[in-house]
């Protein structure tokens, strides 16, 4: 079995003006296609075939960097486009909104450390919403790692991750990442992240 | 001591089509400017706040470091381009690539997959170590050769933001455009 590219689940331009066409068009044409074809090139022949990507990211530290590199850049790009949408819920709600009350005292603490996360992360990376248990923390992770991967230093369930590789944002705000993050937050799916908090 | 921008040593357009003067305006004017300035914040009330740049890039950890580095490594790298450049080293810098590497090309060939492998930002780059041996090294992020006790010679930026506004996703057409405004006269210089 090899790893499929999936198709975005929404037009390229459905994000705009916050995340532009163009931007989504190479983002998931180009590089995020890229790590599928790495992914299943580094995969070829080895134990880990036929595994689902959750079981090769929980043992990763065993397994050669480029299966690190492109698998997390697989994962990662795939929980980013389903964590976006042009509709759906703006505020988290329910337990979800409970949930991150309980961790950061309110909503606004929560985007303010989670934008805090994402843009003192230092070269390219990611920025996490983590679920560990019943709770939540907030991490961020270098280069295509991510919170499922064993040598994590934070380690659990992302619900919610944004891309703060340059490629994710250049095209249309170049150097000024922090209107890169304000603008994510709001295209953030929220009942796709209270999906995955339900688990 | 308190850190200054150097200015580009040409026009902001000089080396186009190579690299476009929109991509220098960020990479010179916000990127490396950001680095000045933040370093210059940073290193108020602490040990660095007198040392050389230097000193700041073997010593220092952390955010000096990262933005220290920044601010040598992209000096580094505007300083050695030229709208007119010696397109081949000479000398004895060219007998010692050929010494270390086969040929010119070889090297090329060598410095370019070092350039397209380095995963995420980071910089590759040609050094001579501490017994005068060249070699090729790959950075991470802010990391400089100059930690290491190194003497660079040559750098290739490959943070997304050197190449993106002009190539996006394709690195390698970016390492390839980066030879044509090398000016190997400013690298001889170094060696």
């Amino acid at each position: 079995m090899s790893f499929v590219l999936q198709n975005l689940p929404y037009a390229y331009d459905a994000l705009e003006p916050y995340i532009d066409a163009k931007t989504m068009e190479i983002h998931h044409d180009k590089h995020h296609a890229a790590y599928t074809t790495n992914l299943n090139t580094a995969l070829q022949g080895s134990t880990s075939e036929g595994k689902t990507i959750e079981e090769i990211l929980s043992n990763i530290s065993t397994l050669p960097v480029a299966v690190r590199n492109n698998g997390g850049g697989f994962f990662n790009h795939n929980l980013y486009w389903d964590v976006m949408a042009p509709g759906g819920a703006k505020l988290p709600e329910g337990d979800l909104l409970k949930a991150i009350d309980n961790a950061f005292g309110s909503y606004q603490n929560f985007k303010e450390a989670f934008t805090k996360a994402a843009l003192t992360r230092f070269g390219s990376g990611w920025a996490w919403l983590v679920k560990q248990g019943d709770s939540l923390v907030i991490s961020s992770t270098p280069n295509q790692d991510n919170p499922l991967m064993d040598m994590a230093e934070v380690k659990g369930t992302p619900i919610l991750g944004v891309d703060v590789w340059e490629h994710a944002y250049y095209l249309k705000y170049q150097n000024r990442r922090p209107d890169y993050v304000d603008a994510f937050l709001n295209v953030v799916n929220w009942d796709e992240v209270a999906r995955r908090f339900k688990g | 001591m308190s850190f200054t921008l150097p200015s580009l040593p040409y026009a902001i357009d000089a080396l186009e089509p190579y690299i476009s003067a929109k991509t220098l305006e960020f990479h010179h004017g916000k990127h490396h400017q950001a680095y000045v300035t933040n370093l210059n914040n940073l290193i108020v009330g602490t040990e660095f706040e007198n040392a050389d740049l230097e000193t700041i890039i073997k010593k220092s950890e952390g955010g000096i470091f990262n933005n220290g580095a920044q601010v040598f490594n992209h000096t580094f790298y505007f300083e050695q381009f030229s709208a007119t450049p010696a397109a081949e080293p000479t000398g004895a810098l060219k007998e010692t690539i050929e010494a270390a590497f086969g040929s010119l090309d070889a090297f090329k060939e060598a410095f370019n997959k070092a350039a397209a492998t380095q995963f995420g930002s980071g910089w590759a780059w040609l050094i001579k170590d501490l017994s005068g041996k060249l070699s090729i090294v790959q950075t991470s992020n802010a990391g400089c050769p100059l930690r290491s006790g190194f003497t660079p010679l040559l750098t290739c930026d490959v943070w997304e933001h050197a190449y993106y506004l002009d190539k996006q996703n394709l690195r390698p057409a970016y390492i390839a455009d980066f030879w044509k405004v090398v000016d190997w006269k400013v690298v001889e210089g170094r060696f």
